[in-house]
């Protein structure tokens, strides 16, 4: 894939662009317009974060990364995973990689070897949607965990105080 | 016959779906949709009839008919007439703001779920466009052109669904030019929907609590007696230190008044054996109340009259008991209450002097109309004044960031005081990022009685700009705990940082406290406050003697 690495690796700027621009657009109208324009990550973590997470995920792709590539993914999906996204609207973001990466690619997609690395790269956009839908999950279940654990807490106390837990059911918990 | 064959382009397939979500139309037009996850449960009547609140009745909130009285509308705009007449500063924000958008991006919710709804602008303009419509001439005559619209059952869900969607932290107050408190804004529309007896579950338990036995969760004074004693038994077992705090003691120089969440939740419980061991080592003549048992107010998320109801048993108890003033403990809206409204609400006491520190001398002139004084000012002035033996490197396997809770920071000016007492007590403090610290802190996002369990996601996207501060933090200098003045922030914290910041935990200021103080005739500290295994003290091993 050294090839199309190449190529991305020259049009990386155009691409975090493109594929910044295409998730912040998910969002309502004024809102995407406060997540391009805020630069300090603290006035604006959602569209900081996004950004910092898809530069990681390229330059993971193009072999640059030196951090894991889940580490980039799971900051976008955790974000995602609260707001008001379907799991597949949570997710889609990572397949339109794929079209963001053609595009920049233009005239070149003729070149039989492009093509085929274009397959391969496809591939490993796909195991990233897979990945990303794990996080997803994993995100899902952490919510509810936190809620049943709330809830747990809550009570356990209650049940301490009238004792009725043994040292045995102090472990269940 | 080959571009026969080829499949759709990924491009064309997505075309065909919609996931774009951005509402078209102006946001008059834009219906409210209830999501789960994102509002709390609709009160029961029994806690409405527990303290005359009315129209109570069954009701949910995902239902579609709410079941409000026929005269509906009329109630909540002659309420509307009557809180305009008699809170100037009400009709001035409803009247001046400019729309600038100054505070659009600073609210927490708004930057968490990316709904406009949340700009602080845009939430009170749900109720400007009501005060237009009905109460100026401009919006009467030209309804929708000057910015109206009619009070209808939908319109009055979309107040309800966006004022539990504010934690009136004021941190949107901050950067407004004309100084509008969008939070007052918001504690004006709950008023108004509590009377039509929409007040959340998890509000009004905890307000009919407080009302009947003294404090939000309910503890009878047997209870907390021996919750206490509890606490005292685990500080033994720590120091070898028998504690015996006294309840309801007449003739006691000070009350002691903290919130219940001290007493019962972890990790509350650590801070309030920390209050109990520094008044130990003082041999401070204090006592605790099984009366004025809360120092919380969740009538302030009600209405201000329900605020005023709630805290009328913390200056009778300190008549009764005659004492010269009152601390308070760990609390975020308890000490805007107390600072700002407690001493109007109900008026201190004879028996009640200007705070002055039995220990160093020094008077709390700042506290001279309320007469209460927070604990960590008591604190930092003890330190000041090297009244503590400290021994901070028992708080050397923490690295700890603080986070101002909304109500000192904005609603008192507190900033420094626990700073200095956590640089004393500990080695390695580390400050959050400037603009999400003091007077800008972010809130925890479950403030002001939205920190339920059923709206999780609202909370998380609430607090992600806390805990993405907090993030940085982490992975920048290794912070693994955030201390805080507030039982708000210790119960609603360890969520949020399990979800956004695994490996950082919650404690208050005085856990750290009663970690580094040393107390006389304790015996080697080996275990922290959480009976843990304290880093570098572990018990010597046998070998050694």
């Amino acid at each position: 894939m050294e090839q199309l690495r190449e190529v991305l690796r020259t049009r990386r700027d155009g691409i975090v662009r493109r594929w910044f621009d295409y998730i912040i657009e998910t969002y309502p109208e004024e809102t995407a317009a406060f997540l391009k324009s805020k630069r300090d990550p603290f006035t604006n973590p959602v569209g900081s974060t996004i950004k910092e997470g898809i530069e990681g995920i390229i330059d993971y792709i193009v072999g640059e990364g030196e951090e894991e590539v889940q580490t980039f993914l799971d900051r976008i999906i955790r974000i995602r995973a609260v707001q008001d996204f379907k799991p597949s609207e949570a997710v889609e973001f990572v397949f339109h990689l794929k079209d963001i990466v053609r595009a920049e690619v233009g005239m070149r997609l003729d070149e039989p070897e492009i093509r085929r690395q274009l397959r391969e790269f496809d591939s490993s956009v796909d195991k990233l949607a897979l990945l990303a839908f794990d996080i997803f999950m994993e995100c899902r279940e952490k919510i509810y965990e936190l809620k049943a654990t709330e809830l747990k807490n809550m009570t356990y106390k209650l049940l301490e105080r009238a004792k009725l837990l043994d040292e045995l059911d102090k472990h269940k918990w | 016959m080959a571009k026969a064959a080829k499949p759709p382009k990924p491009e064309e397939i997505t075309k065909t779906l919609d996931y774009r979500k951005t509402p078209k139309g102006p946001w008059i037009d834009t219906k409210v949709e209830f999501r789960p996850g994102m509002y709390c449960y609709g009160t029961r009547p029994k806690y409405l009839e527990e303290v005359d609140m009315p129209n109570p009745r069954e009701w949910s909130t995902s239902d579609e008919d709410w079941k409000l009285p026929e005269n509906w509308k009329e109630i909540f705009l002659e309420g509307m007439e009557d809180r305009l007449r008699k809170h100037r500063s009400f009709r001035l924000f409803m009247d001046i703001c400019v729309r600038c958008g100054a505070c659009a991006d600073k609210c927490h919710f708004y930057i968490g779920t990316g709904d406009p709804k949340n700009m602080p602008v845009l939430r009170a303009e749900l109720l400007r466009s009501i005060y237009r419509r009905y109460f100026t001439t401009g919006g009467k005559l030209l309804k929708r052109t000057a910015g109206a619209r009619e009070l209808t059952e939908e319109v009055f869900k979309e107040l309800w669904y966006y004022a539990y969607q504010c934690t009136e932290c004021r941190r949107c107050s901050v950067f407004c030019p004309y100084g509008i408190d969008t939070a007052e804004i918001t504690i004006m529309v709950r008023e108004l929907v509590n009377l039509l007896g929409c007040n959340t579950d998890w509000i009004m338990g905890p307000v009919a609590n407080c009302y009947h036995k003294g404090n939000h969760l309910g503890l009878e004074p047997h209870t907390i007696q021996s919750n206490i004693e509890m606490m005292c038994d685990d500080i033994e077992e720590i120091t070898g230190i028998r504690i015996e705090p006294t309840f309801n003691r007449k003739g006691a120089e000070i009350l002691f008044v903290t919130p219940s969440g001290d007493l019962f939740a972890v990790p509350g419980v650590y801070t309030a054996m920390g209050y109990l061991m520094l008044f130990h080592e003082l041999g401070l003549d204090y006592t605790w109340s099984t009366y004025a048992s809360e120092g919380g107010n969740f009538g302030f998320f009600t209405s201000l009259e329900m605020a005023k109801r709630l805290y009328y048993k913390v200056y009778a108890e300190a008549e009764r008991l005659g004492v010269k003033f009152i601390i308070g403990g760990e609390c975020g809206h308890m000490w805007r209450l107390w600072h700002q409204y407690l001493a109007t609400f109900w008026k201190p006491p004879e028996n009640l002097e200007t705070p002055k520190s039995p220990i160093t001398g020094t008077v709390f002139e700042h506290a001279s109309a309320s007469k209460v004084v927070h604990v960590v000012e008591f604190t930092a002035d003890l330190i000041r004044h090297g009244k503590l033996k400290l021994d901070p490197s028992r708080n050397d396997h923490l690295r700890v960031t603080f986070h101002d809770s909304c109500n000192t920071s904005r609603g008192m000016g507190f900033f420094e005081e626990p700073r200095y007492v956590i640089k004393n007590v500990c080695n390695h403090f580390y400050e959050m990022p400037e603009n999400t610290i003091r007077e800008k802190t972010f809130c925890c996002g479950s403030g002001s009685g939205l920190n339920a369990s059923e709206n999780m996601e609202l909370r998380m996207r609430g607090g992600l700009p806390r805990a993405n501060a907090v993030r940085y933090v982490h992975e920048k200098y290794g912070v693994n705990m955030l201390a805080n003045v507030c039982a708000i922030d210790r119960a609603a914290l360890p969520t949020l940082m399990q979800y956004w910041v695994p490996g950082v935990e919650v404690c208050g200021v005085h856990e750290l406290v009663g970690n580094a103080l040393v107390m006389t005739g304790e015996k080697k500290r080996t275990m922290d406050l959480r009976l843990e295994p304290l880093p570098g003290f572990e018990e010597e091993e046998e070998e050694e003697e």
